[in-house]
């Protein structure tokens, strides 16, 4: 633990008014560094059986189903859900609760429909499967700038988590200085992903999970046992803190107009629909030996899910009425800062350092998960199977992926910078628009629908992209109000600001039309073999065995 | 026709020389994918639907949602956590259906075509890396 003062000094020093700061500083870092120093010497360990490309992408395939579920729960449950979900709920009450509903229930689609045969019919990514029995480049090519797509969104996210929880922490209020905090985080996470590769990246989720699920738990019990274990009393604080018997009732955000309104139904449909379309959650399921683990997996991460999400009902609620939203909106970090506000009134510096702490983790774990998928979809499905034709030396095929990975850092460095400000979770419901609209539409066409082709796959992933990014970038989101990324322009054409009630049906169209209207037919050969495989499992990769 | 693994990233090594086509007409395999499709595709509707009409409820009939039913927990309240009950419930009913159903019979039919895979790699022994 010699490294403490020594990250700890020039951070501190950077924090030109201290005065905002919540909680002790020294301990918050010294906490976080703590993990970063386990978990980077857990990465080291597991590194050492990184040797194939399986091992690199897809972590030898030799998790457990157990294991897989609690690394796919620590790969989902985000800053986003944390922070973005417990500030929801402090702030908007009812409709805050929408994101764990919405968040949670999704499981069910990948559950149900995708998990099992993703595991039999592919290999290391999303477009493997997309691709499986259509012409390989155009799909690979179109399924690669979708994967990179999302994932940029879903960075952004979590790395504008990381910004708002800095500047609550260290009271860090300048621009620089939460710059410079996302730069070194961006930097750690290039780290494990290049050491560590899939192995690596995995058990830092693994480790993360159980720490926030517990984090989690321990801050639930302890509000219930304030309120002498009545949810009812806790709602009934929160109406009272806030001045505000709306809070209970749906409403509050959404209800103000027939827009607003519409933007609630495009929201829940864009949360259901987008999980079971992230690529980062996908390539998960390659990770376990069997379908049969896949689903074991699903089943973990579905309990810790649902779990989780039950659990940030109380602690925003808490939120609404120990803190209020007043004191919330005002502090450093705003709407994410409901959280980590929320433990330094329960249990002072040390519960508040302790919680920080796995939040960050949580943005570092989520960031390598989503860094090792774009590179993993860019190197293989690119580089390899388009550039190279699939023709390319294994070795400089990881090289490939290890140069995309220092790439996608610095985008989201950058991007994060950007970023600062807006509520995680819903920056994290516009990837899940578009992973809704780009990729699961043809994910569910060319598993269940024997008519589908590569026109239809091509026009539905690049028309649900194109039309979800420009939606977005049209919408309040970009420009035309306060909160926008723009507040100076006015260029927002589209009133609500998820895009998933257009973007979504439409990409369901365009596959459906594409598909009808092309005469040549698909391979019926590849197509009995896909069936086949994805439903019995023949020929499914196997695990690595070291 | 069998894949060949330099050109297709997708076929592995362990799928050639199995008659696809066959396996997919075959009753068994027929029997499967309805088994299969007869059980997930009406419960993957039944809980979007009951998820749409939850978020439809919540936005244009808060009056109705806004019901107490004990204390300060609500109509809306409730109908959220129900959600969560739902879906504790298929996945722990897909899982069992799963196992009991739906495993057995692709674990014979997977079996039955490995055989026949290993039989014919015996026959036409190509050298293979």
């Amino acid at each position: 633990m010699i490294a403490v003062p020594a990250v700890s000094l020039p951070i501190v020093q950077l924090a030109d008014t201290p005065t905002s700061t919540v909680g002790n500083p020294a301990i918050n870092i010294s906490i976080f560094v703590s993990f970063v120093v386990v978990t980077l010497v857990v990465v080291i360990r597991a590194s050492k059986s990184t040797a194939t490309a399986a091992d690199y992408y897809a972590g030898g395939r030799s998790f457990s189903g157990t294991q897989n579920g609690l690394a796919i729960a620590g790969d989902y449950l985000s800053a986003a859900s944390f922070l973005g979900i417990v500030g929801a709920i402090a702030l908007q009450g009812y409709d805050g609760f929408l994101y764990s509903i919405g968040f949670f229930v999704a499981w069910l689609v990948a559950l149900l429909l995708i998990a099992e045969p993703l595991r039999n019919t592919g290999k290391f990514t999303m477009a493997d499967v997309l691709s499986f029995r259509l012409r390989q480049r155009p799909v690979r090519v179109a399924a690669s700038i979708s994967t990179l797509a999302v994932t940029f969104f879903y960075l952004l996210a979590q790395m504008a988590g990381a910004g708002a929880l800095v500047s609550l922490l260290l009271g860090i209020g300048s621009k620089a200085g939460q710059s410079l905090v996302i730069v070194i985080v961006g930097v750690i996470m290039i780290v494990y992903v290049l050491v560590g590769g899939m192995k690596g990246t995995t058990w830092v989720q693994i480790i993360k999970a159980c720490l926030l699920v517990t984090g989690v738990a321990v801050m639930t019990v302890w509000i219930l046992a304030m309120f002498g274990f009545n949810f009812s009393s806790i709602l009934g604080a929160a109406v009272e803190t806030n001045n505000n018997p709306a809070m209970l009732e749906p409403g509050l955000k959404y209800g103000v107009s027939e827009i607003s309104k519409l933007d609630f139904i495009s929201l829940g449909l864009a949360l259901v629909l987008g999980a079971a379309g992230l690529p980062h959650v996908l390539m998960r399921f390659y990770t376990v030996p069997t379908a049969k683990e896949a689903r074991k997996s699903v089943v973990w991460a579905i309990s810790l899910i649902g779990l989780f999400y039950l659990f940030t009902l109380v602690l925003g609620f808490g939120a609404a009425a120990l803190i209020g939203s007043d004191r919330i909106k005002s502090a450093p970090g705003g709407v994410n800062s409901a959280a980590p506000l929320l433990a330094y009134e329960l249990g002072g510096s040390v519960l508040m350092g302790l919680i920080a702490a796995v939040a960050f983790a949580t943005i570092l774990a989520v960031v390598a998960g989503l860094a090792i998928t774009a590179s993993a979809s860019f190197a293989h499905d690119i580089y390899t199977s388009v550039i190279k034709k699939g023709n390319s030396d294994p070795r400089q095929e990881l090289r490939v992926a290890k140069t995309t990975v220092v790439i996608i850092g610095v985008i989201s460095i950058l991007g994060g910078i950007g970023a600062q400000g807006q509520n995680v979770a819903f920056l994290v419901a516009l990837a899940f628009a578009v992973a809704a609209s780009a990729n699961l539409p043809t994910i569910l066409y060319s598993l269940y629908w024997k008519r589908f082709t590569t026109r239809g796959a091509v026009l539905s992933m690049y028309g649900g992209l194109i039309l979800s990014v420009v939606l977005i970038v049209f919408s309040p989101v970009m420009s035309g109000s306060e909160t926008s990324m723009l507040p100076d322009a006015d260029f927002a054409i589209y009133p609500l600001s998820n895009p998933g009630i257009i973007s979504i049906p439409a990409s369901f169209l365009l596959g459906f039309i594409g598909s009808i209207t092309e005469r040549r037919r698909e391979d019926p050969v590849k197509q009995a073999e896909m069936e086949v495989r994805s439903l019995t499992g023949v020929g499914a990769e196997k695990a690595v065995n070291h | 026709m069998a894949s060949t693994p330099p050109v297709d990233p997708n076929g592995s090594v362990a799928t050639t020389g199995i008659d696809f086509p066959a396996a997919q007409r075959s009753t068994e395999f027929q029997r499967l994918r309805s088994t299969h499709r007869s059980f997930v595709f009406p419960l993957a509707v039944a809980f979007l639907v009951w998820y749409l009409l939850y978020v439809v409820l919540a936005i244009y009939a808060p009056g109705f949602m806004s019901t107490r039913v004990a204390g300060n927990i609500n109509l809306g309240l409730v109908l959220g956590l129900l959600q969560f009950v739902t879906t504790f419930g298929i996945t722990a009913a897909y899982v069992r259906f799963a196992n009991r159903t739906l495993d057995p019979q692709a674990t014979a039919l997977r079996e039955h075509l490995e055989s026949q895979q290993s039989h014919r790699a015996e026959t036409t022994q190509e050298a293979r890396p």
